[in-house]
């Protein structure tokens, strides 16, 4: 059963799931004997794609033609060269959650999203996914020979193996339909959410808008990606992009740090699976602190600032 | 125009998980079930194209009897016409499946569905649809403007959004932004007396075929106690983040 997988890039770089999801296939394929190619969409330079091999890619066809943002003609892309892979795997980003589910229908696969481990058995494939907004985990046994799994992004490590890997270019052009891209925006944040190894995230308790400077310096010091609380969404103080938790994103990074967010069950939905959760809160009774590893009961005002310069004085 | 809403029932955001059937089922017992809130907002919208443009809503979900209280919240709150059809949603191809299988024979403009459903988060039945009636996909769809037979679109991507245009029929997944928080409508009790006697239609599955089966469901695990330190002593902190738990 070889593996197919997506190869995201942005900005002509791979992204960081993009060699998780490498990883995970590499891992799979040794299940049972066979290897990984890749699939990637726009212009990107043969030194980058030639980056998938040392994580054991073997093949990578390349669409340079081909918009990832066009999903109808990325699912079409992606069909042609479907045929001898009876496994293909996603990072479970945005991209993704547009492809996947229509290229499942298009070569009649069955599709699981959410998976967070490596199955645990591969005839039928049997897995674990995060379900109920991440509140349970759910083992899902697909019963179908051609499958599409669609792995949560920062739940599997980066393994190196270094394999010699072969580029084939496919030069399929888009045709414009019913379907034009008029403009692309960046959001606010320095770092995407669902990529970030931290995420320095804020609520009510940071009192308005024009406080966030501090949470800005020090998301900035640890390299990490900003968030906010529905309720900090909802006033308008930060955009929607940030807002973490049930109805919002969902966020898996390795430090969690929350500052004057209270903890409700719908925000702790969204985070609880951070591998490290830091609590910062004046109220000791808030429910954060028993989701949290790490906890202080004190004000942001004085705490960050110090967290900031204890922080400058490692990087020191 | 003809606007078709998705709706899912999910247990209320602030339910505790429980599971039953040895394991293998989400125990419903003293659960609260909601619209979906990524549905909620798309009904939202509805409304509020249709003040606009005129037109006629059908609300569809798929599910036993035990879904009909979210449909008829759904009709009075401003949707037309219901539909159900009597299937368990759950496996997402077949719900996917049941759907389109409806459209086919009945007219649509737009079809609003939401990104996910919170209790199984699969997130993929808007896109199957849209492959199964080869119409176009907009999915975490943030504003959505129509005049005449297009639409003007703007979706969140990883790293920033992304504004689109396509003309008349598509279907998109919704979030917040399509609608705000403030914008969305408790009914009314003209609402809730005229639901009674809005149409809800009941429709058999077609084929009900499943791949995709729950062999355990579990929580994940508990952490362990939170260790407090000392607001005076911030030093130690990051001195555990570094070299304790080596995630700085």
């Amino acid at each position: 059963m070889a593996i197919l997988i997506y190869s995201e890039s942005w900005n002509g770089k791979f992204r960081k799931s993009t060699y998780e999801i490498a990883s995970y296939a590499y891992e799979l394929a040794k299940l049972s004997s066979v290897e990984v190619a890749a699939f990637s969409f726009g212009e990107i330079s043969v030194e980058e794609l030639e980056k998938l091999g040392k994580y054991g890619v073997k093949k990578v066809y390349s669409f340079p033609k081909i918009n990832k943002s066009n999903n109808d003609f990325a699912v079409r892309a992606i069909e042609s060269i479907s045929n001898q892979y009876n496994t293909v795997l996603f990072s479970h980003t945005y991209t993704a959650r547009m492809i996947a589910p229509k290229l499942s229908i298009k070569i009649n696969a069955s599709i699981s999203t959410n998976i967070i481990t490596i199955p645990s058995n591969i005839s039928p494939i049997t897995v674990k996914r995060k379900a109920f907004s991440s509140k349970a985990i759910e083992t899902v046994e697909i019963n179908n020979d051609k499958v599409i799994l669609c792995v949560s992004p920062n739940s599997y490590k980066l393994i190196e193996n270094n394999e010699s890997i072969t580029i084939e270019d496919l030069n399929i052009e888009e045709e414009t339909e019913n379907f034009k891209i008029n403009k692309q925006e960046k959001a606010s944040g320095k770092i995407s959410l669902s990529e970030a190894e931290i995420i320095v995230s804020t609520g009510r308790g940071l009192k308005g808008p024009e406080n966030w400077n501090m949470i800005e310096e020090l998301a900035e010091l640890l390299n990490a990606g900003t968030a906010c609380s529905k309720p900090v969404s909802d006033i308008g103080w930060r955009p929607h992009s940030e807002h973490v938790g049930q109805t919002g994103k969902t966020v898996a990074p390795n430090l969690y740090i929350a500052i004057g967010i209270s903890g409700a069950i719908q925000h702790l939905a969204g985070v609880n699976s951070s591998k490290i959760i830091v609590a910062i809160n004046t109220d000791p009774e808030a429910p954060f602190f028993k989701a949290a590893d790490y906890g202080i009961i004190g004000d942001a005002f004085k705490v960050i600032p110090e967290m900031i310069k204890e922080i400058k004085n490692i990087e020191k | 125009m003809n606007i078709i809403v998705c709706i899912s029932s999910v247990p209320d955001t602030t339910s505790k998980i429980n599971f039953t059937n040895n394991n293998t089922e989400f125990d419903k017992n003293g659960v609260q079930f909601i619209i979906n809130p990524y549905d909620e907002f798309g009904l939202t919208k509805a409304i509020k194209l249709k003040e606009n443009h005129g037109g006629n809503i059908t609300v569809i979900t798929v599910g036993d009897l035990s879904v009909e209280p979210i449909i008829r919240k759904a009709l009075a709150i401003g949707a037309d016409n219901g539909v159900r059809i009597n299937m368990n949603p759950d496996d997402g191809f077949s719900t996917a499946k049941e759907i389109a299988n409806y459209l086919n024979d009945n007219p649509y403009d737009l079809i609003i569905a939401g990104r996910e459903s919170i209790d199984y988060n699969g997130g993929v039945v808007p896109g199957m649809i849209s492959e199964l009636l080869n119409i176009p996909f907009i999915n975490a769809c943030i504003d959505l403007e129509i005049s005449e037979r297009n639409a003007n679109l703007t979706r969140e991507i990883d790293g920033g959004k992304e504004m689109i245009s396509c003309s008349l029929p598509l279907i998109i997944g919704g979030q917040k932004g399509l609608v705000e928080e403030s914008e969305l409508m408790i009914p009314n009790m003209r609402g809730i007396m005229q639901s009674r006697t809005k149409p809800l239609n009941i429709i058999e599955p077609f084929e009900n075929k499943k791949s995709n089966k729950t062999i355990r469901l579990e929580k994940p695990p508990v952490k362990s106690e939170c260790k407090f330190i000392d607001g005076d002593n911030v030093r130690e902190l990051i001195d555990l983040l570094q070299n304790d738990a080596k995630v700085i």
